[in-house]
């Protein structure tokens, strides 16, 4: 691969890059991808002009400081550049699009069905949930869903290549981060 | 810079909860107690149990207090004395995070995290989903000195109990782990471990005595520290 992948850290806490940043780090080693790790407060135009692609890490049910500081996050809507999120990720871009928060706690495997083709997973999928809250992508209209009724999982913007993802593929379905640097 | 929360840790004596614990205070955090449960179910799935009681020796050794909770084992009960010993760090130590060793076992992290959601804290798993060659490389470079206390898998059977974790044990566990598909870390229950002496005890612990029982490849050996 030839990405120069950008990798934001949006954990609070030090200790959780470990956990949520870290085993992507290792997906794309393992794939020879470049990339640079950038924490979401640092994130600078330099970066953005730089990497090829954009992955929003993970973070802990109990750490929700982006939300607090979501303006950090602005250049998301300009950018024209692909980018994934992945769960607290993709709230993240869920909010930059006006959409609001809801609660529901999902913590383990779970099978989700996709609908249709996403990032090589179609469907019912085995998925590893971390999450204490999701996004209400139903009324965002620039998104199309591809798995999820209730609570949204898997969601790609229509005209513009940003993804989400709920649960957390560095857990169980790593080559959906292969297929994203790929795409 | 913003102030530490204060964390426990789930603490077996082996070298994962010793390393995340390691890896929690080489961050900055202050490690305010250590939370152990003794399960008296030999075959717990989530908790280790050949050698559990030398936490007490460790937990002295490093001068952290210990949080010691016997269960008797039963499949999710063991789960509302975890909670129950969780519940007890809180109130006693003030800490607001748990650090588990977790590396591959969704079994334990899931439930870790469920309780500690429940109990409105930060569950943090610094192993989580490591590279077990390299975590095993890691323990060696950062000086960890471990012992294997328990085997239950093949080819694995009593000559590895006492084993040092040192370079050409890792060299050794590699090859099985290629060859005969184990873990090797011993994420999947393959062997079961002991801290020596690690970057955060005072002095190095001594074996002096031992009782192994077992057969086949199924071993587990009580160890005595001084």
């Amino acid at each position: 691969m030839k990405e120069n992948i950008l990798l934001i850290n949006i954990c609070k806490e030090k200790l959780h890059y470990l956990e949520f940043v870290k085993p992507i780090c290792d997906i794309l080693d393992s794939n020879k991808a470049r990339y640079f790790v950038k924490s979401y407060k640092q994130v600078g135009k330099e970066d953005l002009k730089k990497c090829s692609k954009v992955i929003i890490c993970g973070t802990s049910l109990y750490d929700n400081e982006f939300v607090k500081n979501i303006k950090k996050f602005k250049w998301i809507r300009n950018l024209d550049k692909p980018i994934l999120g992945i769960c607290g990720g993709m709230q993240i871009i869920g909010l930059l699009f006006r959409g609001s928060i809801l609660k529901e706690t999902e913590i383990g495997f779970y099978k989700e069905t996709f609908g249709k083709e996403f990032l090589g997973l179609v469907g019912e999928v085995e998925v590893y949930h971390l999450h204490n809250n999701y996004i209400d992508f139903l009324k965002l209209k620039e998104f199309e869903i591809f798995c999820g009724d209730a609570i949204i999982q898997a969601v790609k913007h229509r005209e513009k290549n940003i993804y989400g993802v709920l649960f957390h593929p560095e857990v169980r379905n790593k080559d959906l981060i292969i297929e994203f640097c790929s795409c | 810079m913003s102030k530490k929360i204060k964390l426990g840790v789930l603490f077996s004596g082996g070298k994962d909860s010793c390393y995340a614990a390691y890896l929690a205070k080489q961050d900055g955090y202050e490690i305010c107690c250590l939370i152990t449960i003794v399960s008296e179910n030999e075959d717990s799935f989530m908790f280790h149990t050949p050698s559990i009681n030398c936490v007490k020796k460790q937990a002295d050794i490093m001068g952290i207090p210990l949080v010691f909770v016997e269960t008797p084992g039963k499949k999710e009960k063991e789960l509302l004395d975890l909670k129950k010993a969780i519940k007890i760090a809180i109130k006693k130590y003030k800490i607001k995070g748990i650090v588990t060793g977790a590396v591959e076992s969704v079994y334990q992290s899931l439930r870790v995290q469920t309780i500690c959601n429940d109990l409105k804290i930060e569950c943090f798993n610094p192993l989580w989903k490591k590279n077990q060659v390299e975590l095993l490389k890691e323990l060696v470079k950062n000086k960890f000195e471990i012992i294997i206390t328990g085997v239950a898998a093949y080819p694995l059977d009593v000559s590895w109990i006492l084993r040092k974790i040192d370079n050409k044990f890792v060299l050794d566990v590699s090859r099985l782990a290629e060859k005969y598909k184990l873990n090797p870390a011993g994420e999947g229950g393959e062997f079961e471990s002991l801290v020596l002496n690690c970057p955060l005890f005072k002095r190095k612990l001594r074996v002096i005595g031992f009782k192994t029982s077992g057969s086949g490849n199924a071993f587990r050996s009580e160890v005595m520290l001084g």
